[in-house]
């Protein structure tokens, strides 16, 4: 009976093959909304990571901290679970970076007879860590040593990072919803009116005594097809698009293969589901 | 083998399609239900076909009772009961070959006997020549004739069929109505809807049902 099923849902497509093409375009251009909203946020959350590595607290120390008070600091605050590591930077290897990174200030570090910049540990924090919270936590067990002066994260910058990634991952989510449903939607008619055309079968078949699992089969069978050639629609849509950007406006990154396919076997459950409503629908009217 | 007892069946704006409808059809049986149109003779077929419920009373159908045969089962008796319509049915874009065999395969008939039966179903209904033609290729009283092989494609202990010559010339119809004789005379129950009284009369031997409004007012068989 799967045979059947299996041989039926080709035939469908061999038999009207417009109708059937029809729907897979209009699931492919549905799902290649989703795609490109994903090639989007794929490449701004990797934007995002990319300036939240870049999220370090700096703690300024006292010019007369011992070095058994710098290393105890320094010691203990490696210790902290959020902390990924700890670089000490002394005055000379700070005026060596100022006189490297800021040449245009050259003439000013070029005569100094005594160093003005203070020596510092470079605390990295380990990627989960890379939030407010823990921000907070290791800058302020950082201050709690009488060696260190000053404590600098840029909070203003760091909130305001955090509040972007939180409107971004929201707006994400209920774009992403949105863009699905839309989807979902013009998959469900697209494959209602390939069903539409259809309705004098399974009529025919409710006539003459086939069961109800039998005559959804090949349209689920059908429906899935659809919707995965659909998806491969869409993913080649997508790709084509990402090329275009990478050769001609800018440097994005391709979305995981694993995004590519849970896309493609998307399209595959909405059409197998899509067909089932509308299937269920017609069984209903004969 | 089909018995309605009591049957009322109510649509919700259009009031009482049947009221009261009691029969009883026995096994090798020609009948005919008549009325006109609007008296309830399709909602009586459609009701013995299991396609739709009374609102009271019971239908029995060999065996399988309508108070207890959930919807999704109905197909056990779609299978034993065989349906013709006016408007034939058949699937454009097959050949009347194909249309019989789809009844076989879809009720999950073995693969390797499905084109040999629905060959002998086109040659018990007189056309096996036309087997390859295309359903829309066949004149209406050729198709009535396909629609019928396909009704007994799951031999049927009765066959039902709703103005079957409604649409047909005089001479089709003879044919026809030969033909559900020939089908009879092999033991099968035969119930036909028609509003054509003269073609009723021309079968004196047939028993006959008279609905009218939803009330059954006559079976030959009683009076």
């Amino acid at each position: 009976m799967t045979g059947y099923a299996f041989r039926e849902a080709v035939a469908a497509f061999r038999r009207a093959p417009l109708l059937t093409s029809l729907s897979s375009t209009m699931v492919g251009l549905a799902l290649f909304v989703v795609g490109l909203f994903a090639l989007a946020s794929y490449n701004l959350r990797l934007a995002l990571t990319a300036i939240e590595e870049r999220v370090e607290v700096v703690a300024y120390l006292r010019d007369d901290a011992t070095t058994r008070d710098i290393d105890r600091a320094r010691a203990e605050l490696t210790g902290l679970p959020e902390v990924l590591s700890v670089r000490f930077v002394s005055k000379q290897d700070a005026l060596e970076r100022a006189r490297r990174d800021l040449p245009e200030f050259s003439e000013l570090f070029a005569d100094v007879e005594v160093n003005p910049l203070p020596q510092s540990l470079e605390i990295e924090l380990q990627p989960e860590a890379r939030n407010k919270r823990a921000v907070g936590h290791v800058a302020d067990v950082a201050r709690s040593y009488g060696a260190v002066e000053d404590v600098r994260y840029g909070q203003e910058w760091v909130d305001k990072l955090f509040a972007l990634r939180r409107i971004g991952a929201v707006a994400a989510g209920v774009m992403g919803a949105a863009f699905a449903l839309v989807a979902a939607l013009i998959i469900g008619t697209a494959l209602r009116i390939a069903i539409f055309a259809r309705r004098e079968e399974i009529y025919v078949m409710r006539l003459v005594g086939a069961t109800n699992g039998f005559i959804r089969r090949p349209f689920l069978i059908e429906g899935a097809m659809a919707g995965l050639l659909g998806g491969v629609v869409a993913w080649a849509l997508t790709y084509a698009t990402y090329r275009g950007l990478y050769a001609f406006i800018f440097a994005v990154a391709w979305i995981p293969q694993s995004w590519v396919l849970a896309g493609v076997i998307a399209g595959g459950v909405f059409g197998a589901l899509s067909s089932a409503f509308a299937v269920r629908r017609y069984i209903r009217e004969v | 083998m089909i018995k309605l007892t009591n049957v009322s069946r109510e649509f919700p704006r259009h009031g009482y399609a049947l009221r009261g409808v009691s029969l009883h059809i026995r096994k090798g049986e020609f009948a005919f239900l008549t009325g006109h149109s609007g008296s309830g003779k399709s909602t009586t077929l459609r009701l013995i076909h299991m396609a739709d419920r009374p609102t009271s009373g019971e239908v029995r159908v060999t065996g399988y009772s309508s108070d207890k045969l959930p919807d999704r089962a109905a197909w056990k008796v779609r299978r034993r009961v065989g349906f013709v319509f006016q408007d034939i049915r058949l699937l454009p874009g097959r050949t009347a070959l194909e249309n019989v065999a789809f009844a076989l395969e879809v009720t999950g008939a073995p693969k390797a006997q499905i084109a040999h039966k629905a060959q002998r179903l086109l040659s018990q209904v007189g056309l096996a020549p036309k087997a390859g033609s295309m359903a829309h290729e066949l004149s209406g009283g050729e198709q009535q004739r396909v629609a019928i092989a396909r009704a007994l494609a799951n031999d049927p202990f009765v066959l039902l069929a709703d103005e079957p010559t409604g649409n047909l010339d005089e001479r089709a119809t003879r044919g026809i109505m030969e033909l559900f004789w020939e089908i009879n005379a092999r033991g099968m129950s035969v119930l036909m809807a028609t509003h054509d009284l003269d073609l009723v009369r021309r079968y004196p031997q047939a028993r006959l049902f008279e609905l009218d409004q939803g009330r059954l007012v006559y079976d030959s068989e009683a009076a």
